[in-house]
């Protein structure tokens, strides 16, 4: 039957031909069409692993700056402290100076006062002292025309001028 | 060889339910055609089986046919004319016609003794005689060759302008027309069919061929399917072209078996040894299974192949044979015709891919099994099995 009969014509051909087609395809098709798929697939994948690891890097990076953020809060908040500390020592510091100073100046006012009292006082006391000679030179001369008179008036008055 | 009026009955015994619908009457000489009505068997027959000229429309010598080279080789002389000298089977050109009769039919035959050389108009009642004394080659470039060389050329122009495109593109580029279409089945037969069933270190030899294979009998299936010339020829379900397809896988599995291979025919392992000795029935059955395995091959896309366009012929067949009652049933039923013509030609585009992927498949499991390690042996049987299945 013709039908499953094969011809020779055509095993001639299918051999021919294929045999053509496979030699052409082997050596001009398939190589590239095969090895730039693969070459592609191996690119998509070393850059897909390349992606992770710098998804990796970032994810440590984030970290490490998170654990940077940290430690710079903490810096701060002790370089805060730390100001806080030395303003408030500085402060107690300039008090404690000036309340020294103002004593001092205090001290050195009431010293002055002092010694301008003093100052004065002597003053008055020569003033009174010269008054006194010079009333005491009128009395005298009033008075020392009896030299009874004169020498009592004296030694009176020295008792007078020791109870000052 | 006489030339007559008697008619020879053939039954098509390969699809017993078409035989039994349509009890084929056929007819030695195409002449009685018109007179006897439409024959659907031989019709169907005739659009399935190869021929020298390539049928177009119309019927009898009316007929218009694309004319195609035949390719003689008389005595190792060769000699070349175009098929339209045949005018269909009825005329003899130079003392080549083509047979008539039951061993002959369809064959060129050289006319010997007295029509030696005759160029002419057969006639009918008139008894030729042939020179079987001459060795004859035939290889002429038929429908199916045709069809061949077209799917050839259509496959090289594919591949190459896809290839050129890769190699253009580099690898940093998406794939792209052309490209796109076939990258996905051939990766799909690269990791669907070649690494499964060869193994990953291995498969890159064989690649090449099951590619070549997957995309030839592909194409060959789809062209198959189209009814318009230069398609519709059917190759693929052509016993000559899948027995060297199957011939091919068979010389490529045996020329790369290993000696593991070769062992287990002869000392199959996991076997009661009384199978193996004294009577060597197991040895016997891997033998014979070496050959059966191609010839499993062969049948089954066949098969299937010509199985698909013998049904769409009756379908079409259908038409003609109630149009031949009355043409309004013709027209009436042609409705029906055409939705299950539709319905089959999209089942046959499944098939298409699922034979020529089956085909490939198979191939793919011989090699594999050829070349397989002692450990992988298990496996890959399983596997066989269940597509066997």
């Amino acid at each position: 039957m013709a039908l499953i009969t094969p011809s020779f014509g055509l095993i001639f051909w299918m051999l021919l031909g294929f045999g053509l087609l496979f030699f052409i395809l082997k050596k001009f098709a398939w190589p590239f069409i095969t090895n730039t798929i693969a070459a592609r697939e191996h690119r998509i994948e070393s850059q897909l692993m390349e992606a992770e690891k710098v998804r990796q890097d970032m994810a440590n990076l984030k970290s490490e700056h998170q654990v940077l953020l940290v430690q710079a809060k903490e810096e701060r908040d002790q370089i805060l402290a730390d100001a806080r500390k030395m303003r408030d020592k500085l402060y107690e510091e300039a008090k404690e100076k000036a309340n020294n100073e103002a004593k001092a100046i205090v001290e050195e006012a009431k010293k002055a006062i002092h010694f301008e009292k003093m100052k004065a006082m002597t003053d008055i006391k020569n003033e009174i002292a010269n008054m006194s000679i010079e009333i005491a030179e009128k009395i005298l001369r009033e008075e020392l025309s009896d030299q009874n008179k004169q020498e009592a008036l004296v030694s009176k008055w020295m008792d007078d001028v020791h109870l000052n | 060889m006489t030339y007559n009026k008697r008619g020879k009955l053939l039954r098509v015994i390969l699809f017993a339910f078409l035989a039994a619908i349509f009890p084929l009457n056929m007819q030695a000489g195409e002449h009685n055609e018109a007179e006897q009505g439409f024959n659907p068997g031989e019709f169907i027959i005739d659009h399935v089986i190869d021929s020298y000229g390539w049928h177009i429309a119309g019927e009898g010598d009316k007929s218009i046919s694309v004319s195609l080279p035949i390719i003689l080789f008389d005595n190792w002389k060769p000699v070349v004319f175009m098929s339209g000298k045949f005018h269909h089977g009825h005329a003899a050109y130079k003392g080549y016609a083509i047979g008539f009769t039951e061993d002959t039919k369809g064959k060129i035959v050289k006319l010997g003794g007295s029509d030696a050389g005759y160029t002419g108009h057969l006639e009918e009642g008139h008894t030729y005689i042939i020179d079987n004394q001459s060795t004859l080659i035939d290889i002429s470039i038929t429908k199916n060759v045709f069809a061949l060389l077209l799917s050839i050329v259509l496959l090289c122009w594919i591949f190459l302008h896809v290839a050129k495109q890769y190699k253009d593109g580099g690898d940093n580029k998406a794939p792209k027309g052309m490209a796109a279409l076939v990258e996905p089945v051939i990766l799909f037969i690269r990791d669907e069919v070649a690494i499964p069933s060869i193994g990953k270190n291995k498969y890159e030899k064989f690649l090449p061929y099951l590619l070549t294979l997957f995309f030839f009998i592909l194409i060959n299936n789809l062209m198959g399917l189209i009814p318009i010339f230069p398609f519709g020829a059917n190759l693929t379900g052509n016993i000559a072209v899948t027995g060297i397809l199957a011939i091919i896988t068979f010389f490529i599995t045996s020329f790369s078996a290993n000696k593991n291979y070769w062992i287990h025919l002869v000392n199959t392992p996991g076997v009661p040894w009384w199978l193996k000795i004294p009577l060597p029935i197991m040895p016997v059955v891997e033998i014979i299974g070496i050959f059966t395995k191609p010839f499993v091959l062969m049948i089954r896309l066949f098969a299937n192949i010509t199985a698909g366009h013998i049904i769409v012929l009756g379908f079409i067949s259908l038409i003609f044979i109630f149009g031949q009652m009355a043409p309004a049933l013709g027209y009436g039923i042609s409705v029906v015709s055409i939705f299950f013509y539709l319905f089959m030609g999209l089942l046959e585009l499944i098939v298409a891919f699922v034979q020529a992927f089956i085909f490939t498949l198979l191939t793919a499991l011989y090699i594999g099994m050829a070349i397989e390690d002692h450990e992988e042996h298990a496996e890959a049987h399983e596997a066989t099995e269940i597509v066997h299945n």
